[in-house]
């Protein structure tokens, strides 16, 4: 690399290092310090009362990620291993909780167990991180090459033991990345909890939210989330580890062989198999019962069957309890969403782009190992930190940014590129370089290779990157609700807020508003799926 | 004409290529031949533009070195094809044709040309995924010689192949070599390949030319004892030439050149089985071939008991401990001089 390109490389990872920088860092650290420097910190810690808290978020976030795993892995089974009809289908079913917002799934679980609240937190918690498992672990899982398991069988090892012997040990690296990563959602999980745990049961997280809006104790909520930000970065180096081992096991596997297809792996499964088969289909049936509970909920009026929610809501007939009506605040949701997706599109793109480059230059690896993981960053720290860190440091920037109408864009898109670079980081990185260098033998310029190569190659899961941010944007909660104005809320807030009224007519509206939102992101769940982006990369919701 | 002068490329401390100073004439085919790992490959990289070198590569006087890869006009072909998986194989032959902004119906009737050219003909709509390994590489090279480049570059374009095909297609593109006027270099590690496709090879080591010369010469005369290892000889005897012919314990031949002492190199189908063979020894191991056999022989006492290597047919092949008579053939073994 001659110096000029060297500083064109460093110009276009500026952007996205400077987004992180201002929009993340900056905030949370602003955070972070307000609670070292006013001596909130050792208060709070003695104080004794978080303990509790603690051990509840940690306590609920290893019973869901156990949860995740033991429904998870069969799934992962019957997607990487099975050759049966409607595998392609369950691929797809399995996606849809995971970008489901959690003011959704909350309520879906309130209304299926309105009396155990633990039991529903665990549960909702767990059901949208069976995604993660299922393909993060089915990804790896497929690209195993199978005759280290026949190898074993011929050796004398029963299935089970083969399995043991021979698949579990290469599949640890995946299993192991994906409980961090399973574990670091659930434990700063907001949303979920803030709808099912009302004010009994606390996370730091909610509790963070508490403290600053309701009582106002800013350096307590700072203590707690440098205690949520230790806890978070312990998860994340474990998962940057084993997703290093993952990909060694990968690359180890078929060198040179970057975009050829991998064998496929997928046979009928035979004799105890069939238990596994329907442990996954188990798993995928109990994962509808929340969607359909919620969509029957949303029929369901005090005298009969009805549409009266959907109608109240598209007429924006609330009676004056919202300031917006449900039209205007899926309007918004729809225009807020579009910002922030174009926003992390650019960026995580960037990001992805520069992160391939650095890869493939030897010296580089681990610095493309620490931005990665750095880009990570935002998807476990508390969008409640985030959102209140906003609010405390962006007066100095210049043009008020707290009053802007881009201001939760901006937060949206902080959750959103980092998806967005793990969907197209893996198919950039899979194309091989002399590709472009054949495309510059034959007469391209640098930036007509990128165009006809990994622009070209690429295309589809940009798409779907972009398809999947958006659905997710629209779905944010935890820093949206802190941040938008309140003329001007989103759908999701707009739901929290009706579920915090008395009376059936929120209720109501509440359910109708959910339904709506739900039905609006398995849509586009399931058409982006049809483009098979997924398909061979292992593409979304690897970790 | 490619010239290359005092080409270096360092890989940190490493020298991958050092100080090569070649030229390949137009029309001319020159193979660069050598074990994996002498920088040959890199070499080619180098004149391609992809590697960072030291030295001067010119072509009909003109440097490159500040010459973009895009700019230089030079097709490539890898050894596993590389074809855009995006685009079929219409769309791959047409790549560097629509870079040089050729109209559409100019680009078509090319890709026409090209597909009869590698005996594809009406494969253009194909995926190039539902292709074997020996369409695309025929692809590949119809891709790169599309928009006529001035030069071919080719980095072991046959060695992703199977044998058979191997063969076959060598064949095939030393024809089509000649056929389009190419001018071409060659990398490969098989002197087969080196011998029917090139008219001149240079053998590469540690990333250096060790010796440049027509295939028939670097194979007969190699330029020292590592490089006819290299070219097959597994035994060497000492040697003499005076007047017109060199002589060892196996008998004498006639050769070109210089009197004085050399070194005899030995292949299996230098030393035959023979009734009437001049030299005797046991088998003392056998290796069976499609075609041959191939022996380990070693020599009577009064020969000095040296083992080589020899061959015999199929079906008169001795016995592993048999005595034998093995007559020498000139062409099977090479003349190392000092």
């Amino acid at each position: 690399m001659n110096r000029r390109a060297g500083w064109s490389w460093a110009a276009l990872a500026a952007l996205p290092i400077g987004f992180l920088a201002v929009f993340f860092v900056w905030p949370v650290a602003a955070i972070v310090g307000l609670g070292l420097t006013d001596g909130g910190v050792l208060a709070t810690l003695s104080s004794g009362q978080i303990w509790p808290i603690a051990v509840f978020t940690i306590g609920q976030a290893l019973a869901s990620t156990a949860v995740a795993l033991l429904a998870g892995l069969p799934v992962a089974f019957l997607l990487a291993r099975c050759r049966l009809p409607g595998v392609g289908l369950a691929r797809t079913l399995v996606l849809v909780p995971f970008v489901l917002p959690t003011v959704v799934v909350g309520l879906a679980f309130r209304v299926l167990l309105p009396d155990s609240q633990v039991l529903a937190i665990v549960l909702a918690n767990a059901f949208f991180n069976v995604a993660v498992v299922a393909r993060t672990v089915g990804g790896l899982w497929s690209h195993l090459d199978r005759r280290a398991e026949d190898a074993a069988r011929v050796l004398g090892a029963s299935r089970l033991r083969a399995f043991r012997v021979a698949t579990l040990p290469a599949l640890r690296p995946a299993i192991t990345s994906a409980a961090a990563v399973v574990f670091l959602f659930c434990s700063t999980s907001f949303g979920v909890v803030l709808i099912l745990g009302g004010a009994r049961y606390r996370t730091l997280e909610t509790e963070i939210y508490l403290r600053t809006t309701q009582l106002l104790d800013l350096p307590g909520a700072a203590a707690l989330s440098l205690v949520q930000f230790a806890a978070v970065l312990a998860a994340l180096v474990i998962g940057a580890a084993s997703r290093r081992r993952r990909n060694a096991t990968r690359a180890g596997e078929r060198p040179g062989e970057k975009l050829s297809a991998a064998p496929d792996g997928a046979r009928r499964p035979a004799g105890g198999e069939w238990w596994l088969v329907g442990a996954a289909v188990g798993t995928l049936v109990l994962l509808l019962v929340p969607i359909v509970a919620l969509l029957a909920r949303s029929l369901h009026t005090s005298d009969g069957w009805g549409i009266t929610g959907y109608r109240a809501l598209l007429t924006g007939d609330t009676e004056g309890t919202v300031a917006v009506s449900g039209l205007d605040a899926a309007l918004n949701s729809l225009r807020t969403a579009a910002d922030a997706t174009v926003l992390a599109m650019v960026l995580g793109v960037l990001a992805a782009v520069v992160l391939v480059r650095l890869r493939r230059t030897g010296g580089a690896r681990p610095v493309a190992e620490t931005l990665d993981t750095a880009l990570m960053l935002p998807l476990g720290v508390s969008a409640v930190t985030v959102g209140f860190g906003y609010l405390v440091t962006l007066h100095a920037l210049p043009g008020d940014l707290r009053t802007s109408p881009l201001l939760v864009p901006f937060a949206q898109a902080l959750v959103v590129t980092p998806l967005v670079v793990r969907i197209v980081l893996p198919v950039l990185g899979s194309i091989d370089d002399r590709l472009r260098q054949a495309a510059a033998t034959l007469g391209a310029a640098p930036a007509r290779v990128w165009r006809e190569v990994d622009l070209a190659i690429a295309l589809r899961s940009l798409v779907a990157a972009a398809g999947f941010g958006y659905v997710v944007a629209l779905g944010e909660f935890g820093a949206t609700s802190f941040l938008a104005r309140p003329d001007a809320p989103t759908l999701p807030v707009v739901i929290a807020e009706l579920l915090a009224r008395p009376g059936e007519q929120h209720a109501q509206l509440a359910y109708a508003a959910c339904a709506l939102l739900m039905m609006l992101t398995g849509a586009v769940v399931i058409a982006l799926d049809r483009l098979r982006i997924a398909g061979r990369a292992g593409g979304l919701g690897e970790f | 004409m490619l010239e290359i002068a005092g080409l270096t490329v360092r890989y940190g401390e490493f020298r991958a290529v050092s100080e090569v100073t070649l030229s390949v004439a137009d029309g001319e085919v020159l193979a660069l031949l050598g074990p994996s790992g002498c920088g040959k490959s890199t070499l080619l990289r180098a004149v391609a533009g992809l590697e960072a070198a030291q030295g001067a590569v010119r072509w009909d006087g003109a440097e490159l070195s500040g010459v973009p890869v895009h700019r230089r006009g030079f097709g490539l072909v890898f050894q596993d094809g590389q074809l855009f998986p995006h685009r079929d194989v219409a769309g791959n032959i047409a790549f560097g044709l629509r870079m040089s902004g050729l109209a559409r119906a100019e680009r078509e009737s090319r890709v026409a040309e090209l597909l009869e050219l590698v005996g594809l003909a009406g494969y253009g709509a194909r995926g190039v995924r539902e292709l074997s390994g020996g369409e695309q590489q025929r692809v590949a090279l119809a891709r790169a010689l599309a928009p006529r480049p001035r030069l071919l570059l080719l980095d072991e374009p046959l060695s992703a192949l199977d044998r058979m095909l191997r063969d076959q297609l060598a064949g095939e593109l030393a024809e089509l070599l000649r056929k389009t006027g190419s001018t071409a270099l060659v990398v490969t590690h098989d002197h087969d390949e080196a011998a029917t496709l090139a008219d001149r090879v240079a053998l590469l080591r540690a990333g250096r030319v060790v010796q440049t010369g027509a295939p028939e010469q670097v194979w007969c005369s190699p330029a020292d004892e590592w490089a006819a290892g290299f070219l097959g000889c597994t035994a060497f005897l000492p040697a003499r030439v005076r007047a017109g012919e060199a002589s060892s314990v196996l008998g004498s031949f006639a050769v070109a050149g210089p009197d004085g002492p050399a070194t005899l190199g030995l292949r299996p189908a230098g030393l035959r089985v023979a009734e009437r063979g001049e030299v005797a020894g046991r088998v003392v191991g056998r290796t069976n071939r499609r075609d041959r056999v191939e022996l380990s022989v070693r020599l009577d006492e009064k020969l000095g008991g040296h083992e080589v290597p020899a061959q015999s047919g199929v079906r008169t092949a001795p016995r592993l401990g048999e005595e034998v008579r093995l007559a020498l053939d000139p062409d099977g073994v090479a003349l190392v001089r000092p």
